[in-house]
């Protein structure tokens, strides 16, 4: 689930990382977020004081206002909530057509991420269809935290490719 | 005049517009001097009578354009004499400090405040394209963060995506959203300070290049450099002025969930809908008495948003209630959006609205002039997590 080499399902167009994206700078409240896919983990912010996760990250759980708060690991897995099909060039380097998703984590379906949806035709994404994460990773811009972050994308299930479409 | 949360106190007296175009090749300042003192002449007042004044964005945003001019700048420019004066982007919506500006009037902290928008972004950006503005380098940060990595630059992806997850909820269709542009289109061929007057066709919609899905190039509006004023003042000091003083009836100002773009409980609804509860807490009067509506179309799917959250469509059905646009036309029911909106108006971001309420409810609309003799306007700005509204009327 880490590198991008692995096959992409055999009857989609296979993902072909762009030249370039726009990279955050981890802050301390991001750092988990973009670095737990060195350890192939998608880290969200979680409360234990009442059991929920939240995103963006921060320092207190929006619900209940606990500081008692941080990064766990959540299955990646997580179905389309919304999505489009982008058309117009904006950034050089990263040519259209491009999916980008609104996906809501299976383990707290009100934590959406937007995100890329690649290894499908542009024709079958789909509210609710099933995805899983994986990760490319990119060098940091040039800051105090110059760590590599690695950008949670997502594409259909395993267990879901060549099943019902 | 009814009661609502100024008692009757606030009124707007005066609206002024500069030139508005594409790549004038004038400075924010200039726009907005322009603006502002055609909005003070129109109030029959002179500049030494504006004793506040107000507007957003004010200082610390990004530029190229967006930010026309500052208070400071204008304050500086025309000697101005404050009693009071405030700007900001964390309030509500574009609009947001003319609400203040009617609180400070209520509060009798000025007599008359002039509130003002200016946009220079078509002559800033020329030459260096949208992107260059959207994000000007380095590491994406704030809510861009967690969006530009992932190609999401522009709040056409933003708010495509609640428009296409609409669509698949509630069966709007292409068909029925062109109703916004083409409405809009219409009415700008009817004024003549539009950037784009040409007619517009549903097959031009269907056929027109896709910006991000499901959203068209005719579903985006057009940036331009122009600036929009308007006079609000206190009633008793309004006495004698040129203009029959329009009542502010109540305002919206509601945020009920966290300000973003994607962690909305329902993905379906915005900010606006918040904001439209707080406005109809505060008055008597209800969707069913308003004659005019100037609705934000920064995007044409921001203007079906709040079409629903102000009430006059249920929660997913504003599709059959804009399908042909008779309802929103100009000598329809409920005229919509009849200078030609931000889509071909030109993005004057916000105040226009507020301006064009003011122009129709004083009948002075010209060619434009909806021909129902509206008494009564609502104005809603903003899209996502921003969103302000106010309700006027000649009562």
């Amino acid at each position: 689930m880490t590198d991008t080499s692995s096959p992409a399902p055999a009857s989609s167009p296979a993902y072909v990382r762009p030249e370039r994206r726009l990279l955050p700078q981890p802050t301390a409240e991001s750092a988990a977020f973009w670095t737990g896919g060195r350890d192939g983990r998608l880290l969200i912010s979680h409360c234990r004081g009442c059991g929920h996760f939240f995103h963006p990250p921060g320092p207190v759980c929006w619900r209940c206002r606990s500081t008692d708060v941080g990064p766990e690991p959540v299955s990646g897995r997580a179905t389309v909530a919304a999505y489009t099909i982008n058309r117009q060039p904006w950034i050089p380097g990263y040519p259209p057509p491009y999916v980008v998703a609104m996906v809501e984590l299976a383990d707290e379906p009100d934590v959406r991420l937007i995100t890329n949806i690649v290894d499908v035709p542009l024709d079958e994404v789909r509210v609710g269809l099933e995805v899983e994460v994986f990760f490319e990773q990119w060098p940091a811009e040039p800051g105090p935290d110059d760590s590599p972050v690695w950008l949670p994308l997502f594409r259909p299930a395993a267990a879901t490719v060549g099943g019902a479409r | 005049m009814s009661g609502g949360p100024f008692d009757g106190k606030a009124v707007i007296t005066g609206a002024g517009k500069s030139q508005v175009g594409r790549r004038l090749g004038r400075t924010g300042l200039d726009l907005t001097i322009e603006a502002v003192t055609r909005a003070i002449a129109d109030a029959g007042l002179s500049v030494d009578d504006i004793d506040g004044i107000a507007s957003y964005p004010g200082p610390g945003v990004p530029d190229l354009g967006f930010s026309g001019a500052t208070i400071t700048e204008v304050r500086n420019a025309l000697g101005l004499r404050s009693r009071w004066y405030l700007s900001s982007t964390e309030t509500a919506g574009q609009i947001g400090p003319a609400i203040e500006a009617c609180m400070a009037v209520t509060l009798g902290l000025a007599n008359h405040v002039v509130v003002y928008r200016s946009v220079w972004e078509s002559t800033a950006q020329a030459g260096a394209g949208r992107a260059s503005v959207l994000f000007g380098g380095g590491a994406v940060s704030g809510h861009l963060e967690y969006t530009g990595p992932f190609g999401a630059l522009s709040a056409a992806n933003w708010l495509s995506m609640p428009a296409q997850r609409y669509m698949h909820d509630f069966g709007l269709t292409r068909e029925q959203l062109a109703a916004i542009p083409l409405n809009a289109r219409a009415n700008a061929g009817l004024n003549p300070d539009a950037i784009y007057r040409d007619p517009l066709t549903l097959d031009d919609y269907l056929n027109a290049r896709m910006i991000s899905e499901p959203l068209c190039l005719f579903d985006c509006d057009v940036p331009c450099d122009g600036a929009t004023a308007v006079i609000i003042s206190r009633r008793d000091a309004a006495a004698g002025l040129p203009h029959h003083p329009l009542t502010v009836e109540s305002v919206g100002t509601g945020m009920f969930e966290r300000a973003t773009w994607d962690q909305r409980v329902d993905v379906t609804t915005m900010a606006a809908h918040d904001v439209a509860a707080t406005l109809w807490e505060h008055t008597t009067l209800r969707a069913s008495d308003v004659d005019l509506a100037q609705l934000y179309d920064g995007f044409s799917f921001l203007t079906v948003m709040w079409l629903e959250a102000l009430g006059f469509a249920e929660h997913g059905k504003v599709g059959p209630f804009i399908e042909g646009g008779e309802r929103i036309a100009l000598n329809g029911p409920l005229p919509l959006n009849t200078s030609g909106g931000q889509l071909s108006g030109g993005r004057l971001h916000g105040m226009g609205f507020l301006h064009e309420a003011c122009v129709q409810l004083w009948g002075e609309g010209g060619e434009r002039q909806a021909p129902n003799s509206p008494e009564v306007a609502v104005v809603g700005v903003g899209g996502g997590p921003v969103g302000g509204a106010m309700l006027l009327s000649t009562r």
